[in-house]
């Protein structure tokens, strides 16, 4: 079982870091992982992605060019990336953010306001992990203590403070 | 497994080069590598270490320089246009028998390029880098594990040969994050009695130099040198070889090019085509005997590289010309997908031989 | 029997390459004395440059590394990071460090990278067989500027002492001849303070040595040595250009 996640928005919506809380949680559940981000100048404050593949076999190449799994947090992103996914294959969009329904109707899309839902909350730039919950939900992936190991390996010590906030996050995902 | 981290490629190689027992790094600032120097940055100056942003290129590769003369490991690490810059020092390293570690994080050129991952390099690293006769063992990673096994055992390498190793990695093998196991085995370096360490007025000074006004001592110089390249040649060709038993048509590819292609040999092998792959490990000493058995063996061998057609040409030598070899490539930044090289291989199943 | 006169230790018992009456052999029997003197010739670790001194690594006793043309700063970096406690000194001239290693010389310094540099400046490049140097006095005549260094098309001499007195990196600045007995000895303080300088651990310590090169200018030895004296000295001032340990004591 392999699935091919492609994460795309706009840089400082915390996309790497939403990738790289699923690598991690993958790592956590040993599988075999990888995390490749797209690099240069096109990251600040344009358009940041990223591809992670959670496999049980080693992973071949790193570049997810047609994901099983699509997170869109804007416009531009599902643009790019709609036709890109398999048929059969999820979206999740942050739909504050992405207004149009989707041309595509061999995929299950997943709409959740995350952007709104994360500033309603206080937790307003948490809107990567608002629809990582989603993810995670609909892919029969939640379990809490899994979302906790893995998110202790990405929240730094320095922002242990940060913790509660995104498993606060990853629950309002789930549960939307 | 508790052991394995999340690491970026090129924070890797930093770590290993740490493991390695290398206290002295000098680098300049240049995507997509500059997370070894912001690494080193970090780390040297808590170990005892020296980390030093160097005025220039030249300046990095001539600081190794002065270190590996003093005896100790050292390693520095750029990106394509930065080792173009780092050509001088490669040179008299090689002439002056210098052990060093060098990385380079290769981008699409030529001239200052782009940023994104390429392969173009390859001519460079495999024919020295720079003025005179000389070699480099190069190495190349496919994995963020490799990046770090590469690093220690580049270490070794240039210490046991007295001569530059180079890990030629690409943007995608440097920013990408995979699983690695940091319990690396290191041999410590062997002694150097060559090396500028002060003669305590115990023995004649050592003089460390790449000079030589007389050609007949010159040329000798390099016919020893050449002996030992034959030596590693004998020695340390490492290579992989992936569903090649029985193959009909084979793949060959190095680092990120090498991961594609093995998406497209499975891809390949369900449609119950025979493909396989050749990956060399070291580009220098380049894998002869696996190509030359190929030749022998398959209709067609596919150089997949991220290059005008770079190794394709090592891979030619190494078949003797008895197959066709042609180019499955992308340039300039970009990189092949599975679904282009699998259409290689399925013209090459169906075509066989007749592609050239 | 009274020894009056013998050859440094630093310095080994083979025939110099240099020409007649050319000064390097002077400056390398300084930096010899000095070397013995300090009794550093077992820790000491040279670094000739490209030029005239380039085969400098067959003269002195101690281990000595030939560097890449105008990288002597960068590399002797790279040895005295790697060994704090030896003694690193570069010897370089003026295409080498002036030129070609500007940049080299110009970081080392602002780094205060803690090693030692003897500076030749004789207007010319010797080795390969006198061409305009960084330099070279403006209407000097040279083999790449036949008609005289003409300022307006290949610039002005570079002032070393001067350019690197600017940087607060710098420790100790001097510029000496070696042209009369009284500079000669003066020379040698100066030397000897900037090995000193490196052992107290004060840091980057360069003395710049007016010299002669009687072959590429075209004139005998003495008046050679008289060209020092009157075209060189008035545009190059000897003296000491920053001393940091001197403005601590004001």
């Amino acid at each position: 079982m392999t699935t091919r996640y492609l994460f795309a928005g706009f840089g400082g919506q915390g996309i790497l870091f939403a990738g790289k809380f699923a690598a991690y949680k993958g790592l956590m559940e040993d599988r075999q992982v990888s995390w490749l981000p797209s690099y240069g100048p096109e990251m600040r404050g344009g358009t940041a992605s990223c591809s992670v593949i959670v496999s049980d076999e080693p992973v071949g190449s790193p570049i997810v060019s047609h994901p099983d799994v699509l997170i869109a947090m804007n416009l531009p992103s599902f643009d790019k990336y709609e036709q890109a996914v398999v048929p059969g294959g999820r979206i999740f969009l942050d739909s504050t953010l992405v207004e149009r329904p989707p041309v595509r109707s061999d995929v299950t899309v997943t709409a959740i306001p995350a952007t709104q839902l994360a500033s309603e909350n206080g937790i307003p730039t948490l809107a990567n992990m608002i629809i990582m919950g989603s993810v995670l939900k609909a892919m029969g992936e939640f379990g809490e203590d899994g979302v906790l190991a893995a998110l202790k390996k990405v929240v730094s010590a320095k922002h242990a403070d940060m913790l509660d906030a995104n498993l606060k996050a990853l629950k309002l995902g789930a549960e939307y | 497994m508790a052991d394995k981290v999340l690491m970026k490629g090129n924070e890797a190689i930093a770590e290993a080069a740490i493991l390695a027992g290398c206290r002295h790094y000098f680098g300049y600032p240049i995507t997509p590598q500059t997370e070894i120097a912001a690494y080193m940055a970090k780390r040297m100056p808590k170990i005892g270490g020296t980390f030093l942003q160097a005025e220039s290129e030249i300046a990095a590769i001539n600081m190794v320089y002065g270190v590996s003369s003093a005896g100790k490991r050292v390693m520095t690490s750029s990106s394509s246009p930065g080792i173009s810059l780092k050509g001088e020092g490669l040179s008299y390293l090689a002439g002056a028998d210098l052990p060093a570690l060098v990385v380079n994080v290769q981008r699409g050129g030529p001239g200052l390029g782009g940023i994104q991952p390429s392969q173009s390099d390859y001519f460079q690293a495999t024919r020295g880098g720079g003025h005179g006769d000389y070699r480099m063992i190069v190495l190349a990673p496919a994995s963020v594990q490799e990046m770090a096994d590469l690093t220690v055992k580049g270490f070794e390498l240039a210490d046991t040969y007295r001569m530059t190793a180079m890990i030629l990695a690409d943007g995608t093998m440097g920013q990408m994050m995979e699983p690695v196991d940091l319990e690396l085995t290191v041999t410590p370096p062997p002694a150097k009695p060559w090396a500028a360490t002060g003669t305590g007025m115990k023995r004649p000074h050592n003089i460390i130099n790449s000079l030589s006004l007389v050609p007949e001592e010159l040329e000798e110089l390099n016919f020893a040198r050449y002996r030992r390249y034959a030596q590693i040649e004998e020695k340390e060709t490492r290579w992989e070889e992936y569903r090649m038993e029985d193959a009909d048509v084979c793949v060959a590819a190095f680092g990120i090019a090498a991961r594609v292609s093995k998406n497209a040999v499975n891809e390949a092998r369900k449609m119950g085509i025979r493909a396989g792959l050749i990956r060399p490990i070291t580009l220098w000493p380049f894998p002869k005997v696996p190509f030359a058995k190929a030749a022998g063996q398959v209709k067609e061998i596919i150089s997949v590289e991220l290059s005008m057609g770079q190794m394709i040409e090592d891979v030619r030598l190494a078949s003797g010309c008895r197959v066709p070899v042609t180019l499955c490539n992308r340039a300039g930044g970009m990189i092949p997908t599975p679904e282009q090289v699998l259409d290689a291989i399925k013209r090459a199943a169906e075509n066989g031989g007749a592609a050239q | 029997m009274k020894t009056v006169f013998d050859r440094p230790h630093a310095l080994i018992d083979v025939p110099l390459h240099y020409c007649p009456g050319c000064t390097h052999g002077i400056v390398h029997r300084l930096v010899a004395e000095v070397i013995d003197e300090l009794g550093i010739e077992g820790s000491a670790i040279g670094i000739a440059p490209v030029g005239c001194s380039v085969m400098a690594y067959n003269y002195f006793n101690c281990d000595m590394i030939e560097a890449a043309h105008g990288r002597a700063p960068a590399v002797a970096t790279g040895v005295k990071r790697a060994d704090p406690g030896k003694t690193v000194f570069t010897y370089q001239g003026d295409g080498d460090l002036a030129s070609i290693g500007m940049a080299e010389t110009v970081h080392a310094a602002a780094r205060n990278e803690n090693i030692t540099v003897i500076f030749i400046n004789n207007a010319i490049y010797g080795m390969t067989g006198g061409q305009m140097a960084p330099t070279s006095l403006p209407g000097q005549i040279t083999q790449t500027s036949p008609y005289g260094r003409d300022v307006t098309q290949c610039g002005f001499p570079i002032k070393v002492c001067e350019m690197l007195a600017q940087l607060d990196g710098a420790e100790y600045l001097e510029r000496v001849a070696v042209n009369s007995v009284k500079n000669v000895k003066n020379a040698k303080k100066a030397i000897l303070k900037a090995f000193r300088n490196q052992l107290e651990g004060k840091g980057f310590s360069l003395v710049e040595v007016l010299s002669s090169c009687p072959t590429n200018w075209g004139l005998t030895p003495q008046n050679a040595l008289k060209w020092v004296e009157e075209k060189m000295i008035p545009y190059y001032p000897l003296g000491v250009y920053k001393d940091r340990s001197e403005e601590a004591v004001k």
